[in-house]
């Protein structure tokens, strides 16, 4: 029996074990499936990471660093190169490594932290044919920043997506050629100063409300038939281009790795494709905790650490006290706004509500309703879907019987 | 007067700025949220800088995650790279340990440890 389990090593991972250590769990161990902590921030080694954690611009592996001294320094046990094959509703965890084999572990409570993985060539259905060179951009940054390979010369990176625009960058830096940068909306999934200092800086071109429609080559990949959609995201026939590359890199979305999260029968909401969790990141099964990028993707790792100190501490009290549910509230939205993290609240306390929006607004009215009268409204200049935009709960909103819900009333849709 | 845009990359807010100037004076700067802003925006007019990331061959063969610990001029990034490409780091390192001093107004220092393997 161990008192806490976290599977996953990565940001969510080292804060939610440093958070729960804090709060007065002794008992921890983590469980990690590369040879160090630090999940995918080993591989960002660009800036820009900290600002709201630690004030300061930070490179990924640095901001692990933070984490990962804390998690040494009070000796919380991590065991490395072990892989998790199953979690069971009653929190037994099967895992797997070179020196134990395979193993079992009861655990008293189970914070799920496996972080997300990229949407792949598969899920795109770009016709052509399947030579090598086509990578998906975080594929691309390991094998340039860790391992020390350029995966090619000439490049079109599909997706404006953040990593698909660092990588921009990198490539260039290397000494690669990168042609365009194509991404499928009418507007970037970025944010402006990785287009401001990853693209224009290089002179690299961002084609908005465009697509790879074919890809060419036998063995390797020879070029890329781009084309511009329409309003519906149709690829307009008389604007394909061929452009000559031997390297595709796609930047297309990521994915929460949330196969141990259904092994455990837990909840899931198909918008987030994370669990369902309340105010503490419980998820529908008791003592199963999630965080991070597993629950829902986040466009800033300093919020990942936030979110994953709330799992930590609540995991800790769940330990300690077994809290029973005093409420039983969903939280409903409008059509504008595509989720919320929590989707359901279990006590009467203030707490903040995470959510992204569908579309890009302008001088926008936030509403809290319940049961259709307005109780609280916010209001921002600005909305966009790469944003995760938030709004403060009140303990006084929370009641058994209350129906809230989140609306957006924009002045204007961009 | 000439009128120019500008997106700060200080953080990710991302703020637009437009900065007014008359021949090589900066007359107003607008749209900032900061201070840290206006003093981007007018570094971005006068001498345009940014921070460099990359990696240094080990002398294990591995790759260490490196970074110019101030900004270097923007038109000096290729170069700096080349310099970065020339140099080979002696492991163990330990993050923040300086590789290269004084290049372009910068150091080179480690972004990571890194054990000899």
């Amino acid at each position: 029996m161990t008192d806490l389990v976290i599977i996953g090593g990565g940001p969510a991972g080292m804060s939610a074990a440093v958070a729960a250590y804090e709060s007065g769990v002794r008992d921890i161990l983590m469980l990690e499936r590369d040879e160090h902590l630090g999940g995918i921030l080993q591989q960002c080694i660009h800036n820009g990471f900290g600002l709201h954690r630690f004030g300061e611009e930070l490179t990924g592996p640095e901001y692990a660093w933070k984490y990962e001294k804390i998690i040494q320094e009070l000796g919380i046990p991590v065991k490395y190169r072990t892989m998790v094959l199953s979690v069971t509703p009653g929190r037994i965890i099967t895992a797997a490594n070179e020196e134990e084999g395979i193993f079992s572990i009861q655990a008293g409570a189970v914070i799920l932290c496996m972080g997300c993985r990229e949407r792949p060539r598969g899920a795109l259905n770009i016709a052509g044919t399947r030579p090598a060179g086509i990578y998906s951009a975080g594929t691309a940054q390991k094998l340039v920043n860790q391992k020390g390979c350029l995966p090619g010369r000439e490049a079109v990176i599909l997706g404006s997506g953040d990593i698909g625009l660092i990588m921009a960058r990198r490539m260039t830096l290397e000494g690669a050629r990168v042609k365009a940068v194509c991404e499928l909306m009418p507007y970037s999934g970025g944010l402006a100063r990785n287009i401001e200092q990853c693209l224009r800086d290089f002179n690299i071109p961002l084609l908005l409300s465009h697509t790879v429609v074919q890809i060419h080559g036998r063995k390797r990949i020879e070029g890329v038939t781009i084309a511009a959609v329409d309003e519906n995201r149709k690829p307009l026939e008389d604007t394909r281009e061929y452009i000559p590359c031997d390297t595709l890199l796609l930047s297309v979305g990521l994915i929460p790795e949330n196969e141990l999260s259904l092994m455990a029968g837990i909840e899931m909401d198909p918008v987030t494709g994370g669990a369902l969790v309340d105010q503490d990141r419980q998820t529908s099964r008791e003592g199963i905790f999630a965080c991070g990028n597993v629950l829902h993707v986040h466009d800033l790792v300093d919020f990942v650490s936030q979110e994953a100190e709330i799992a930590g501490r609540s995991a800790a009290a769940y330990l300690e006290r077994k809290p029973k549910p005093e409420l039983s509230l969903s939280l409903a939205v409008d059509s504008r706004i595509r989720y919320t993290v929590p989707q359901r609240i279990t006590r009467a306390e203030d707490f903040t509500v995470f959510f992204r929006v569908r579309d890009r607004y302008q001088n926008v009215r936030l509403n809290l309703l319940d049961r259709g009268n307005v109780i609280y409204t916010a209001r921002k200049p600005r909305m966009t879907p790469g944003e995760m935009e938030s709004i403060r709960m009140r303990k006084e909103f929370l009641h058994q019987g209350a129906e809230l819900k989140l609306e957006l009333e924009p002045e204007q849709k961009l | 007067m000439t009128e120019r845009k500008i997106t700060c990359i200080i953080c990710p807010m991302g703020c637009s700025i437009t900065v007014k100037s008359e021949g090589a004076r900066i007359t107003e700067i607008s749209g900032n949220t900061c201070r840290r802003g206006a003093a981007y925006a007018e570094a971005e007019i006068t001498h345009p800088e940014r921070t460099l990331t990359t990696t240094m061959r080990c002398d294990n063969g591995e790759r260490l995650p490196v970074k110019t610990d101030r900004p270097i001029p923007k038109e000096k990034m290729m170069d700096c790279m080349e310099l970065i490409d020339s140099c080979t780091a002696s492991l163990p390192v330990s993050i923040g340990d300086i590789l290269l001093a004084d290049v372009f107004g910068s150091n080179i220092v480690a972004t990571a440890n890194k054990q000899e393997s």
